[in-house]
Order: C-alpha cells, then structure tokens, then sequence
C-alpha cells in the first residue's frame, strides 16, 4: 500500500515541482482546475471535468493563444492527474474515517 | 493525436524502438504507449510506475479484478480506448471474455463475488461523482473486502481516471479487436513498465 500511495506522490511532485515549459504557477493551476485565462481555462476544466467532450477546436483555441503544444502537453497532464488525484485522497479519507468510527 | 508532439517528437532512439515494436507485433505502436515515451521524465516514467504497482504488485485482487476494475472505470468515464484496452486484457488474465461483459452490462447481476460487485460499485460513484463518503466505503468493508484491498482498488481508480482524461484529451487513436488483442497479450506478458 505505502508503495502506491509514495509512486503517487512522486507524480504528482513531478508534475507539479520539476522542469517544465509551462510555469510551476500555471502547473499548479492547471493540477487545481482554478484560475487560468480562456481559453486555457475552457480546456482545463474539460479535462477534469468532462474529457470527452474534448475536440480539436479545444486544443486549437489554446494553440492559437500563444501556448506551445510542450505547454499544452504539461497542462493537460497537471489537469487529468490533479483532478484523480482529488478523487483519490477524497476515497482515502472517506476510507479512514470508515475504519475509525467502525473500529 | 491531436499534439503532432505525440506524434512525431520523438527522440531517434525512441522511433527505433517503436519501428522495431510495429515490426515485432505488425501493429501500430497504441497511442497509450507513445503517450508515456514522451518526455518520459515529465509523465510517463512516473505514471508507469504508479500503473504497474497498482495492476501488478502486491494485492489480494487478481490482475484479472484489477483490469475489470480499469475497464470498469473506463466505462463509467466512456473513455472508448481503455474501454477497448481492458476489457480485452481483463477476458485474456480471467480466461472469461463472457464474465468481463457480463459486468460491464450489468454490475447488479453479473456473476461475480460480492466483494468485487461491491468494490466496483465504490469506484463507479468515485469516479461519476468525483468522491465518495465513508458510508460507502462501509459497504465495501460490510461485503467482505479488506482496507488493504480498497486501497488497491483506488490506486487502480486513480490510474485511470488520469489515463482515461488523457486518452480523450489527446485523442488516442481506437485500433480495431485485433489491435486490443495484441495490447492485451502485452500487457499481461509485461505489464506497465
């Protein structure tokens, strides 16, 4: 179990903490689905929130702002990995507070 | 995919090494896969860890439970590539193609253990609802399954609820049944690394 939960970490430091081309504030935004500008927003929020609604004008739109594909690359990874991993700790917690008041 | 990065960004050494997979399984190298050779450090070499500890280390769930359990999040998030994917490689470790359908058409009355329908019941809310409350884990733990088996079923759930958004944000390429036969055999020869 530990290992899982430190490979997660090591993602989510990766992606958040490391060298990229996109800034660690844009990273770190991204990862948290909060403020980002459109239409870098409207792509984001796609992505952790509805992903298959995704088309290429999504992608395009981001293009055409200014950002390069490495950018949009990292951003969309931040965004998919942040929002699991929301859901992750939210299960973990609910898991703890299961075992403590059954116990 | 919609990044022309992941299609051609690559390193030579990298498009060696897909040259000699498409040669190797006369199939193209899946999108899943190119998608964790790019700038691996950033992604992918990470991500293949997490993945490969979650399917195939250490857990009380057979690998063919944790690939229905990937399938089964795919469904609910109808991500059609990991659909595709692990339904495969779930009939292939199981044996029993009819078994994985039989749960992706109907969890309720699939023939399956409790603690498995029960399980993937959790993940299912987790993953339409973007959380679950200890009620629910409760349940989970009322239908036999251990702390420790729910905690590898989430770090399966976390794995593809990452991979499914990617998949349909880049736009992965959805090979044929024979393409997700041949990812199947892979992945069960070699799993995530």
């Amino acid at each position: 179990m530990e290992e899982k939960r430190t490979a997660h970490q090591a993602l989510v430091t990766r992606v958040l903490e490391g060298d990229g081309r996109a800034s660690r504030a844009e990273r770190r935004a991204a990862f948290d689905d909060a403020t980002l500008i459109e239409p870098l927003r409207g792509l984001i929020s796609k992505v952790a929130k509805h992903a298959t609604q995704i088309a290429n004008d999504d992608i395009v739109a981001v293009k055409e702002a200014g950002l390069s594909e490495d950018q949009i690359f990292e951003l969309v990874v931040c965004a998919a990995v942040g929002q699991a991993t929301r859901q992750y700790q939210n299960a973990l917690a609910a898991l703890d507070v299961a075992i403590r008041e059954g116990s | 995919m919609r990044l022309e990065i992941l299609n051609s960004g690559y390193t030579f050494g990298t498009k060696v090494l897909f040259a000699f997979i498409q040669l190797a399984s006369r199939r193209p190298v899946p999108d899943a896969a190119r998608l964790v050779f790019y700038r691996a450090d950033f992604y992918g070499d990470p991500m293949k860890k997490i993945t490969h500890e979650a399917m195939r280390g250490p857990s009380a769930w057979s690998v063919g439970d944790r690939e229905l359990m990937a399938a089964f999040v795919s469904k609910t998030n109808e991500c059609e590539f990991c659909i595709g994917a692990h339904t495969a490689t779930a009939g292939g470790a199981y044996h029993d193609q009819a078994r994985v359908e039989a749960v992706l058409s109907n969890l309720e009355t699939a023939p399956i253990e409790e603690p498995l329908r029960s399980t993937l019941r959790m993940l299912a809310k987790l993953t339409r609802e973007h959380s679950v409350e200890a009620a629910d884990i409760r349940r989970a733990l009322a239908a036999g399954v251990s702390r420790e088996q729910i905690e590898d079923a989430l770090a399966v759930c976390f794995a593809f609820n990452t991979t499914n958004r990617l998949a349909d944000a880049f736009g992965f390429f959805v090979p044929g049944p024979k393409g997700f036969e041949s990812g199947a055999k892979y992945l069960l020869s070699r799993g995530y690394k």
